[in-house]
């Protein structure tokens, strides 16, 4: 990675990191899940709540921490914008973006890359 | 099979002209179903699930394998899945994210068409601290609508999640889980609604000890206009003690027992605990026929294959419909789900 490249992660780090407890995934959905990180999830989930969540809201693998997506739910019904972005169906992680920048993967569109097959079912999907 | 084509279809583009399991047929054609949960077994010789299939034969329309249950290894579920499809017993595999990469996930989703499975049910699967290998690396590079919509790939597009075509396309009923019991509850119905967009057909939901709720759950997928698209069966556990109650509450995930169920087990005798637990399955699986939208039950038991024997029994769902023909029209039943 050029030496921009890492300030550029540095900054995003420093910046994501103390708001959100972003995990630097490099494919940022923030926008879908009430701006809480889902990579906090320990199931990696991108599409919401596993069925473990106990009944107080707490994860079943953490059961002392909140459940991610009970706060994504929660933070998303706040939001001015993007409250329907919860119904988004979040395509599979690139695990070859883990720890670059979200941000200069949106600029240039490498985040929008997905495997050949789950675009063209994009497209049939109503 | 093709009575059942003429029924309103489920899923309104993607129905298939033909059923693609027996469970499906049954579902179109608006029978209520029942399937169970396979005792999972710990050994390598098939006469174990051979013995446990043939008790089911006949008494339900299909059951479950489970893949790991509780994060705990056992004999695989396509391994399982196999040998019902063998002794005349429908399977429906289940796979979860847990154990496997999106690799050893499409391998096998293949693998279970192969050996005869048709229905598959796609799950997250429970962390790896719930079993009693809690040091493994749990995997979850998919999630749960990954997987469903991976799996409708491989169906309807005929190639990997790559695009590289397979030479066979399976054909598959395909299922999902849903838990209208835990929160958030206000989003499990449009969680639900992404696991159709993803290519879920059918659901079974969580284990059922919370009616009230679960009406209102199916009273929300009525109004995002799901229950035209998906079946969804509801889980039913036939308790034998309050111990094993307080074992689902306290130490499964996931799992809403209501404190005047509890009571109501443990007011009793100890010895009229069983009896207790097999009535309040038996009003459950009542109360879930009544409402509308629900189009079966999936009953489990642990280690309890002989109750939920009994509770088909005593709750009239004998003798089981054949694939391919329609329903009576009797109170309880409909004529098409929605």
């Amino acid at each position: 990675m050029s030496f921009l490249g890492r300030v550029l992660v540095a900054v995003e780090k420093a910046v994501k990191e103390p708001l959100f407890d972003c995990r630097m995934c490099g494919q940022c959905i923030l926008h879908s899940t009430g701006l809480v990180c889902p990579m906090r999830c320990p199931k990696n989930l991108r599409n919401g709540p596993c069925g473990g969540v106990l009944v107080d809201g707490n994860c079943e693998v953490y059961p002392d921490r909140p459940c991610v997506w009970v706060k994504a739910w929660e933070h998303s019904r706040l939001l001015p914008l993007w409250r329907d972005h919860m119904e988004h169906l979040n395509p599979p992680v690139d695990w070859r973006l883990q720890g670059t920048s979200a941000w200069a993967n949106l600029a240039s569109g490498r985040d929008k890359e997905l495997p050949a097959a789950w675009t063209a079912a994009e497209k049939r999907s109503p | 099979m093709d009575r059942g084509g003429k029924e309103k279809p489920v899923t309104d583009a993607g129905a298939p002209a033909k059923p693609r399991s027996g469970l499906e047929a049954l579902l179109r054609a608006g029978h209520f179903v029942v399937t169970a949960e396979m005792q999972p077994t710990s050994g390598a010789d098939p006469e174990e699930v051979r013995t446990l299939a043939t008790g089911l034969i006949g008494r339900v329309d299909a059951a479950n394998c489970t893949d790991n249950p509780a994060a705990r290894p056992h004999l695989s579920s396509l391994a399982a899945g196999h040998v019902l499809v063998q002794s005349g017993l429908e399977p429906v595999v289940q796979l979860t994210c847990r154990d496997r990469n999106r690799l050893a996930l499409q391998a096998d989703l293949l693998g279970a068409a192969c050996l005869g499975a048709r229905n598959v049910l796609l799950l997250t699967g429970d962390g790896v601290t719930a079993g009693d290998h809690p040091e493994t690396k749990p995997l979850f590079d998919l999630d749960s609508l990954h997987l469903l919509r991976t799996a409708c790939i491989l169906r309807d597009q005929g190639t990997y999640l790559s695009g590289r075509p397979l030479s066979t396309r399976p054909s598959f009923f395909i299922g999902a889980v849903e838990n209208p019991f835990a929160p958030p509850h206000d989003y499990r119905p449009m969680r639900l609604a992404k696991k159709v967009e993803a290519g879920a057909e059918f659901v079974q939901l969580q284990l059922c000890f919370n009616v009230p709720r679960l009406r209102e759950f199916v009273a929300r997928t009525r109004d995002l206009g799901l229950l035209e698209r998906v079946f969804l069966l509801v889980s039913v556990y036939v308790t034998r003690s309050t111990r094993a109650l307080r074992y689902l509450r306290d130490v499964v995930p996931g799992i809403d027992v209501p404190d005047a169920v509890m009571a109501r087990l443990e007011h009793g005798p100890s010895e009229l605990q069983a009896e207790e637990g097999f009535r309040l399955a038996l009003e459950t699986v009542a109360a879930l026929r009544e409402i509308r939208g629900i189009s079966g039950v999936h009953l489990i038991s642990i280690k309890g294959q002989e109750a939920i024997l009994r509770l088909i029994e005593a709750a009239g769902l004998l003798p089981r419909p054949k694939p391919g023909t329609q329903p009576a029209p009797a109170p309880g039943e409909r004529a098409a789900p929605g």
